[in-house]
C-alpha cells in the first residue's frame, strides 16, 4: 500500500499551524450582532415572571428572547425531547438558560442581561442519586419512569444465581467513578445567518451537524431543506459537542427574527454548565470464578447520576452495561441500571461513553480475583480472552480481536514478570484492558438509511473532490477520508480536496461520536472511490489496449507494464466515455444478532482492544502519586496514518490518566444564608485540575495490526478506531499499580493523595486497606428481560425464563 | 469617557494604528479589531495558554494584557511566523509530527516554543515541559509536541550553522 500505513502530515495540518483553520468563533460577518444567554442562578425553581422591558430599552440591544418564544422542545434522543432552548417555567440546574439578549456587541449584551428581572420560586434541590431515590417529589421531569428515576433497565443473560452457586468463589465489590468533563480548549460557538435566498445557515462547533440540522428544523418549525448546518473544525470535542445545544437554537431564531447574522461564544464557566460529560456512577459487581480463574457469571448493578436533563442518558445507561462481555469469556451476565435526575448540569457522552466507569470496576475486580487465586493478572486475562468471531452472552458479535497480543506486548515491554509484586514498597505496576466500539450499530433515531455517505467529483484536470458529512474534531477524519480515496485511486492525498460536515453540501454522515468515522465513512469512501476507479479503468484500458482489471493505479499513474497514463489523462478519457464523472458510496453496519428489546446498544461493526501497564510511585508519607511511565498496546486492526493514530492513543492515555488522578466535576451547597443552593464547585479551568505537560509521563505506544489476510472484513483495509478505546484501561491500571506499590485499594476515582493516605492509615490500624464506597442503596430495579445466551439454546430473543442448561465455563 | 482609544504598535513587524474600545484586552484587540483570529481564547482568565503571543519577544497571555498597555510595543502572533509561503521550522515540525490535532492550542504553544528556542536553542526535554506547562492541550498527550519542538530546534540549529 502506498498511502495507508505511511506516516504523513495530515491534510489539514498546514492550516492548523498557520492559524488559518477557521473555528466557529473566528467567523465574522458584515452587520453581525452578538448574543449572550441569561442562566438560572437556582438549581431547581419555577419561573413566576420575567420582565425584559429594561433590557429591551438598553441602548444597543436589538432583541430579547425568553422561553415563550420557543414552544417546541428538543433533545438528542427521540425518547428524551425534554429541553427547551430557553426554559419557559421550570429550571433544573444552575446554568439552565432562561433568556437571551442580542446586542451590537458582547459587552452591551452582557450589560443588558443584568437588567432582566426574573421572579423564581425555588424548589427543593435533588443533589445526588441517594436524594433522588428518597425524594420522588418534587419531580425534576414528569416523564421519568419512577419518581426522579429517569430510566430503569434490567437484563439477564443466563441464570447468574445458578452460576454463582456453582462457582468456587464469588467476589463482591463496590466502585464509584466521579463525574468529569471534556474540557475541550475551544468553547462552544455558533454563528447564524439568513442567506440571500432567505434560508438559514448555522456554523457551529458541533460534532453532529446532521442531528443539529434535524433539531433546528423541528424547534424552529422550518422545512429541513431551508436549514443548512456547517460544522466548523472543532477545537476538541471528546463528546462535549455531541449534543444539540440551547445556544444553537436560540442564535438561529435570533438571526431569523432580525435578518442579521448573530454570533454566540460560550465563556468557560458556561461550558462547565453545558457539560454533558462523564456520568458519576456507583457500581456493584458480583463475579463468580472457578479456582483456576475462569469467570462463571457476573452481576453488575449501576446507579447513575444524570443531572438535569435526558441528553444521551438512556444510551449512556445501556452503555454502562453493554461492553462487560466483549473482552473475556463470560458465560452468564446480569445487568441492572438506574439513571436518576438531579439538579446539576446534564451528563452525557464523554470519550468512552458510559463504558469507562464499569471497565474501571471490572478491571480492578479482576486484579483482586487474581490476587486471591494466587495468579498473575496477565495470565488470568490471557486465559480468558475471547476468540475471534465469538458471540457474547448479551449477543454482541465480535469480529477480529487482538487483545491477547496487546497484553503480551505491554507485559513484555514493561518488564512485568520481573517487577510485578517484586518492586520495593512505594513502587508498582498495574495492568488493565479495555475494548470499545468502532461505531454504534444503530443510528440515534430509527431509520434504515445509510449511516455514512461519500460523494466524489473527478474531472479531466485530475482533481478529486470528496464530499462527506463527517466532522473534523481534531481526530483526523478529513485525513482518513483522503487517505482512503488516495489509496484506492493511486494518487497523492494532497491532490484531493475535501468538503465535510456541511448538511447543505455533503451526503449525510451521522457525526463524530461512538468512534464511528473510520469504519463507516471509510467503507463508504472505498465504495465511492472503487466505482470511479472502475470507470477510469474501463476508459484507460481501451486506450492502453488491456482489460481494465489488469491496470494498476499508483503514484498518480494508471499503468500496465511500461505503458501508463497520468491519472488526469485517464480521468479525461473516462469523462469522454461516460460523461461527467461522479460517484457515491454509502455504509450501513451489518445487522446484529441480538433480537431482544434493548439489543440496539452495544452492537458495532468491529471492536478495538487495548491493554495498558502503568508504573506508579507512591510516597507513603504524603500519598503523592507519580506516574513515571505508561505502556499501551492498541489493537487498531490497520493503521491509516501512524502519526495520527499514535496521537489518538497517547491523547487517550493523557485524558485517562488525568481522570484517574484529578479530574472531577463536583458541586457544593451554598450556606443557608446564601440560599443553600447546590452550585458547581469549580467552573473554571484553573480550579478544575487537569494534567499539564509537566505531569505527563513517558508513553510507550504499540499499535497492533492484524496480519495480512486476517483483517477485520467489516473495516476499511482492516482499520479500527483509536480515539476512545485506549482511554479505557488507563484508570483501572493506575488503581492496580497503586495497590502493587503500597498495598491499598482505591476503589473510586479520582485517586487523590488524601485517599491514598486515608487507606494507608487504615492499613496501619489493621483495618481494610481500602477507600471506596461501602454502601449500595436499594434501587427498585424491574424484573429483568431474560435472554438465553447463544450456548444455552437462545436465538437472540427474550424468553419467559431459563431452561435448565449446563453452565459453560471457559473456552469451548 | 472616550468611547475609543488610539494606539500605535507593531504587529508581526508591521506598524499598526488601531482605534478600539478602552476595556478591550490585547486578545480582543488582535482578534476583533485587527482581525488576527489565529490567536485563540479558551478561558479569558489566563488559565489555558491558548492566547499566548509574544510581547517584545516575551510570551504573554494576551487575555490578561490590556490593549491600552501596548502603545509602542512589538507583538508577534502565529500569523507572523511563516516567512512568505515557507513555514517556520516549528510550524513544519508541528504539522509533520502530529503536534497539532484539533489545532486550537497550537498557536499559543508555537509562540511559547518560539520564545523558548530564541533564548535556549537546544533545550532539554525538561525545559520544554516547563516552558509549555502553562499551555493546556487536551488532544495530544504532549509527547508529539515535545518531539516537534525538539525536531524544530535541531532544524534551526542546523540552519544557523550553515
Amino acid at each position: 500500500m502506498k498511502v495507508i500505513g505511511k506516516p504523513r502530515r495530515r491534510v489539514d495540518g498546514r492550516a492548523k499551524v498557520t492559524g488559518q483553520t477557521r473555528f466557529a468563533d473566528d467567523i465574522v460577518l458584515p452587520r453581525m450582532l452578538h448574543m449572550k444567554l441569561l442562566r438560572s442562578p437556582h438549581p431547581h425553581a419555577l419561573i413566576e415572571g420575567i420582565d425584559c422591558s429594561k433590557a429591551q430599552g438598553h441602548p444597543g440591544v436589538h432583541l430579547v428572547l425568553t422561553g415563550k418564544d420557543f414552544p417546541v422542545t428538543f433533545g438528542i434522543l427521540p425518547v428524551s425531547q425534554d429541553e427547551y432552548p430557553l426554559a419557559p417555567e421550570h429550571v433544573r440546574y444552575v446554568g439552565d438558560p432562561v433568556a437571551a439578549v442580542i446586542a451590537k456587541d458582547e459587552q452591551t449584551a452582557a450589560e443588558a442581561l443584568d437588567l432582566i428581572a426574573i421572579r423564581y420560586k425555588p424548589l427543593k434541590t435533588i443533589s445526588d442519586p441517594q436524594e433522588a431515590l428518597q425524594n420522588p417529589e418534587p419531580r425534576i421531569h414528569a416523564y421519568s419512569e419512577l419518581g426522579n428515576i429517569h430510566r430503569l433497565q434490567a437484563f439477564e443473560f443466563g441464570d447468574v444465581q445458578e452460576a454463582f452457586a456453582k462457582s468456587d468463589h464469588v467476589f463482591e465489590d463496590l466502585f464509584f467513578y466521579e463525574g468529569n468533563t471534556h474540557l475541550a480548549i475551544e468553547q462552544h460557538a455558533a454563528v447564524a445567518e439568513v442567506d440571500g435566498e432567505g434560508k438559514l445557515t448555522l456554523w457551529s462547533s458541533t460534532q453532529v451537524p446532521h442531528y443539529v440540522h434535524r433539531s433546528l428544523a423541528r424547534v424552529l418549525q422550518l422545512p429541513a431543506s431551508h436549514v443548512r448546518v456547517i460544522a466548523t473544525p472543532n477545537g476538541g470535542g471528546f463528546g462535549g459537542k455531541c449534543d444539540v445545544c440551547n445556544h444553537e437554537m436560540v442564535v438561529a431564531k435570533a438571526a431569523m427574527l432580525l435578518g442579521r447574522p448573530v454570533k454566540i461564544c460560550l465563556n468557560r464557566e458556561e461550558v462547565f454548565y453545558m457539560h454533558r460529560g462523564r456520568h458519576p456512577v456507583l457500581m456493584k459487581f458480583r463475579t463468580g470464578v472457578t479456582k483456576d480463574g475462569r469467570l462463571t457469571g457476573m452481576h453488575l448493578q449501576t446507579l447513575i447520576d444524570g443531572g438535569g436533563y435526558g441528553s444521551y442518558g438512556t444510551a449512556s445507561t445501556f452503555y454502562t452495561g453493554a461492553l462487560q462481555t466483549v473482552t473475556y469469556e463470560l458465560p452468564r451476565y446480569k445487568f441492572e441500571a438506574a439513571r436518576v435526575f438531579t439538579n446539576k448540569p446534564p451528563c452525557g457522552p464523554k470519550r468512552g461513553h458510559g463504558t469507562p466507569q464499569p471497565r474501571f470496576g471490572q478491571e480492578i475486580q479482576l486484579d483482586k480475583i487474581a490476587e486471591k487465586l494466587g495468579m498473575d493478572p496477565a495470565e488470568l486475562r490471557l486465559k480468558s480472552v475471547l476468540k475471534a468471531n465469538a458471540i457474547t452472552a448479551n449477543w454482541l458479535k465480535i469480529g477480529s480481536i487482538g487483545l491477547a497480543e496487546c497484553i503480551r506486548q505491554v507485559v513484555e515491554r514493561s518488564g512485568w514478570k520481573g517487577r510485578f509484586r517484586k518492586s520495593p514498597f512505594g513502587k508498582g505496576l498495574g495492568l488493565a484492558c479495555g475494548s470499545y466500539l468502532c461505531g454504534a450499530g444503530l443510528p440515534i433515531y430509527f431509520n434504515k438509511m445509510p449511516q455514512s455517505g461519500v460523494q466524489l467529483l473527478v474531472d479531466r484536470s485530475g482533481q478529486v473532490t470528496a464530499f462527506c458529512g463527517a466532522t473534523e474534531i481534531g481526530q483526523g477524519s478529513d485525513d482518513v477520508l483522503v487517505a482512503i480515496i488516495a489509496e484506492v485511486l493511486g494518487i497523492d492525498p494532497f491532490d484531493i480536496r475535501c468538503v465535510t460536515g456541511d448538511t447543505g453540501m455533503t451526503p449525510v454522515d451521522l457525526g463524530s461520536y461512538s468512534s464511528r468515522v473510520t469504519v463507516m465513512m471509510g467503507n463508504a469512501a472505498i465504495q465511492a472511490a472503487q466505482k470511479i476507479k472502475d470507470q477510469i479503468a474501463v476508459a484507460a484500458g481501451e486506450t492502453l489496449g488491456v482489460s481494465p482489471e489488469r491496470l494498476g493505479f499508483a503514484n498518480g499513474k494508471v499503468f500496465f507494464d511500461n505503458h501508463s497514463l497520468t491519472f488526469a489523462e485517464a480521468a479525461g478519457l473516462a469523462e469522454e466515455k461516460f460523461g461527467t464523472l461522479g460517484s457515491v458510496g454509502s455504509y450501513k453496519p451489518p445487522r446484529a444478532p441480538g433480537r431482544y428489546k434493548g439489543a440496539g446498544v452495544g452492537p458495532s461493526p468491529a471492536y478495538s482492544y487495548t491493554a495498558c501497564v502503568v508504573e506508579a510511585e507512591v510516597d507513603p508519607a504524603t500519598g503523592w502519586i507519580t506516574v513515571p511511565k505508561i505502556w499501551i498496546a492498541h489493537d487498531i486492526g490497520r493503521t491509516i496514518n501512524p502519526v495520527l493514530a499514535r496521537g489518538q492513543v497517547e491523547g487517550s492515555v493523557y485524558m485517562g490518566l488525568s481522570e484517574a488522578l484529578m479530574e472531577e466535576q463536583v458541586f457544593r451547597r451554598l450556606p443557608p444564608k446564601l440560599s443553600g443552593a447546590l452550585v458547581h464547585k469549580i467552573p473554571s479551568l484553573l480550579e478544575y485540575k487537569s494534567l499539564t505537560s509537566l505531569d505527563m509521563p513517558e508513553v510507550d505506544t504499540v499499535l497492533i495490526e492484524q496480519e495480512e489476510g486476517m483483517s477485520d472484513p467489516n473495516c476499511p483495509f482492516g482499520a479500527k478506531e483509536a480515539g476512545q478505546g485506549p482511554l479505557l484501561p488507563v484508570m483501572p491500571a493506575v488503581a492496580n499499580a497503586i495497590y502493587d506499590a503500597v498495598g491499598v485499594r482505591i476503589d473510586e476515582l479520582p485517586i487523590t493523595p488524601d485517599k491514598v493516605l486515608r487507606a494507608l492509615e487504615r492499613k496501619a490500624k489493621g483495618e481494610t486497606p481500602r477507600v471506596g464506597p461501602d454502601h449500595f442503596p436499594a434501587v427498585p430495579y424491574p424484573e429483568p428481560v431474560v435472554v438465553p445466551p447463544p450456548w444455552e439454546g437462545g436465538d437472540g430473543n427474550a424468553s419467559k425464563g431459563f431452561q435448565k442448561t449446563k453452565l459453560k465455563v471457559g473456552a469451548s | 469617557m472616550q468611547r475609543h482609544q488610539q494606539l500605535s504598535l507593531t504587529v508581526n513587524g508591521e506598524p499598526a494604528e488601531v482605534s478600539f474600545a478602552p476595556y478591550k484586552t490585547l486578545l480582543e484587540l488582535l482578534r476583533e479589531d485587527l482581525r488576527l483570529t489565529g490567536t485563540k481564547h479558551g478561558c479569558e482568565l489566563g488559565e489555558c495558554g491558548a492566547c499566548a503571543v509574544l510581547l517584545d519577544g516575551e510570551p504573554k497571555l494576551s487575555c490578561l494584557v490590556l490593549a491600552l498597555e501596548c502603545q509602542g510595543k512589538e507583538i508577534e502572533t502565529v500569523e507572523g511566523l511563516a516567512r512568505g509561503a515557507t513555514l517556520h521550522p516549528l510550524q513544519a515540525a508541528f504539522a509533520d509530527l502530529g503536534a497539532a490535532q484539533c489545532g486550537y492550542c497550537t498557536p499559543g504553544i508555537l509562540m511559547t516554543a518560539k520564545a523558548l528556542l530564541e533564548k535556549e536553542p537546544q533545550p532539554t526535554r525538561e525545559r520544554i515541559k516547563e516552558a509549555i506547562s502553562g499551555n493546556l492541550c487536551r488532544c495530544t498527550g504532549y509527547q508529539q509536541i515535545f518531539e516537534a519542538i525538539e525536531a524544530a530546534a535541531k532544524v534551526m540549529s542546523d540552519e544557523s550553522h550553515r
